[in-house]
């Protein structure tokens, strides 16, 4: 089962910003309990989407830089990224199926 | 007897719901729990439980959880997510309506939990998720040497503001009254702890900042007066509300809307239970809600073998 990616403030740029596939991103930190509960949510669509949409996931506890950037202030948060562009965002703790209809808009 | 998908049906996966389905299950009850997020309920956020008893180091509450997943599924507990979106509870069999299909069960176990009360303050909304928060757990780290507020005066609120003083230079502790609801231990160590500073008597009025929360609004309910903090977080909890939308007035509720039962946790419905926060009870905790969840499926489990 492909899992989700882990991507970096080193490779955010060429593994989300610059994809040729729709990208979703979920911000986590191991001291998150949130976190943990949705991560089983997050591997299953990234098997279940493998060839459509890139899942990734990017650690805040490792990498300030990017969630930073994007005035991340609590966890989970998931940004979808289109062509580069940010163009949706779920935050808290979500159910997959609402993680799926957001999915769904990016193809 | 007319033919139905469960004998039990068990909604919400907190610690009343896992519990109720480690009973059921052990009993070899035809069981389903089912659960709208992931289970766990309410202590997912909670950064760590020190009061449950046989842990006596206290754990995180992520990792109580865990233990009572591992522990119901040992049982065979069969656990789905899915929201339910109505509940006919007035027949023998009861419908369980999800949004692609309804499932039938003999009987039903209401443990559905309480969610965090908002505080309705002016734009409020806008900065949830930037900056208002009510998991310390989650997202003290992001304020690290910063300056946030904090609103109540209970457990839950003097508990989760120690947290955060590991992390931030300060706190603001906001209460309405002029003395503090939260255990004496509690109130004990917040006292002793330079880093939360005490505003009495005050409530919070509105939200303020560009992008991310920047400034709090706050007046003294005693003297009218009002002052803004600059803060660039705020931590929410004023208390709780039951998750009883579902039930709607198909059972008797309290005058706070917490379902009431008698000590079998009988609803006023036969056949349905309820256990946990979401039931009128005087206290709200995990040692509670396990209580509730054992007696609410041995108490349908009585009922089903009665039918």
């Amino acid at each position: 089962m492909s899992k989700a990616k882990e991507v970096n403030d080193s490779n955010f740029e060429a593994e989300v910003l610059k994809s040729d596939k729709p990208v979703l991103v979920d911000f986590w930190a191991p001291w998150c309990g949130p976190c943990k509960a949705i991560a089983p949510a997050i591997d299953e669509l990234a098997a279940e989407y493998g060839g459509q949409i890139k899942i990734t996931k990017c650690n805040v506890d490792e990498n300030s830089a990017t969630p930073g950037k994007y005035g991340i202030k609590a966890i989970p948060t998931l940004l979808f990224f289109k062509g580069g562009d940010l163009v949706d965002q779920l935050r808290g703790l979500v159910a997959k199926n609402k993680i799926d209809e957001s999915l769904k808009k990016l193809l | 007897m007319n033919t139905v998908d469960y004998d039990l049906v068990i909604i919400g996966g907190g610690p009343a719901g896992l519990t109720a389905g480690i009973y059921a299950s052990r009993a070899r009850l035809n069981v389903l729990m089912l659960e709208k997020l992931v289970p766990g309920g309410q202590i997912i956020v909670t950064d760590w439980i020190e009061n449950y008893p046989g842990f006596p180091k206290g754990l995180p509450g992520a990792d109580l959880v865990e233990k009572f997943i591992e522990q119901a599924k040992g049982f065979g507990l069969k656990i789905e997510t899915g929201e339910v979106v109505s509940l006919d509870l007035s027949g023998p069999v009861k419908k369980i309506a999800l949004e692609k299909t309804t499932i039938t069960a003999r009987a039903v176990v209401i443990a559905t939990g309480a969610s965090p009360k908002k505080l309705g303050a002016d734009k409020e909304e806008n900065f949830l998720g930037r900056g208002i928060s009510t998991c310390a757990t989650c997202d003290a780290p992001f304020f690290k040497d910063g300056v946030v507020a904090a609103v109540g005066g209970g457990d839950t609120a003097v508990q989760e503001s120690l947290y955060l003083t590991k992390f931030v230079k300060k706190v603001y502790l906001i209460h309405r009254r002029d003395q503090l609801r939260a255990a004496r231990i509690l109130q004990e160590r917040a006292f002793s702890n330079n880093r939360i500073e005490f505003i009495w008597n005050s409530v919070v009025t509105g939200f303020d900042g560009l992008f991310n929360l920047e400034k709090v609004s706050v007046q003294n309910v005693k003297t009218g007066e009002t002052q803004q903090l600059d803060v660039e977080g705020c931590f929410v909890w004023v208390g709780i509300q039951p998750n009883t939308r579902l039930v709607g007035n198909a059972l008797k509720l309290d005058d706070a809307g917490f379902i009431a039962v008698n000590a079998r946790m009988e609803t006023s419905a036969p056949g349905v239970f309820a256990a946990g926060d979401v039931r009128s009870t005087p206290l709200r905790q995990v040692a509670t809600a396990v209580g509730d969840g054992a007696i609410a499926a041995t108490s349908a489990a009585h009922y089903i073998e009665s039918l």
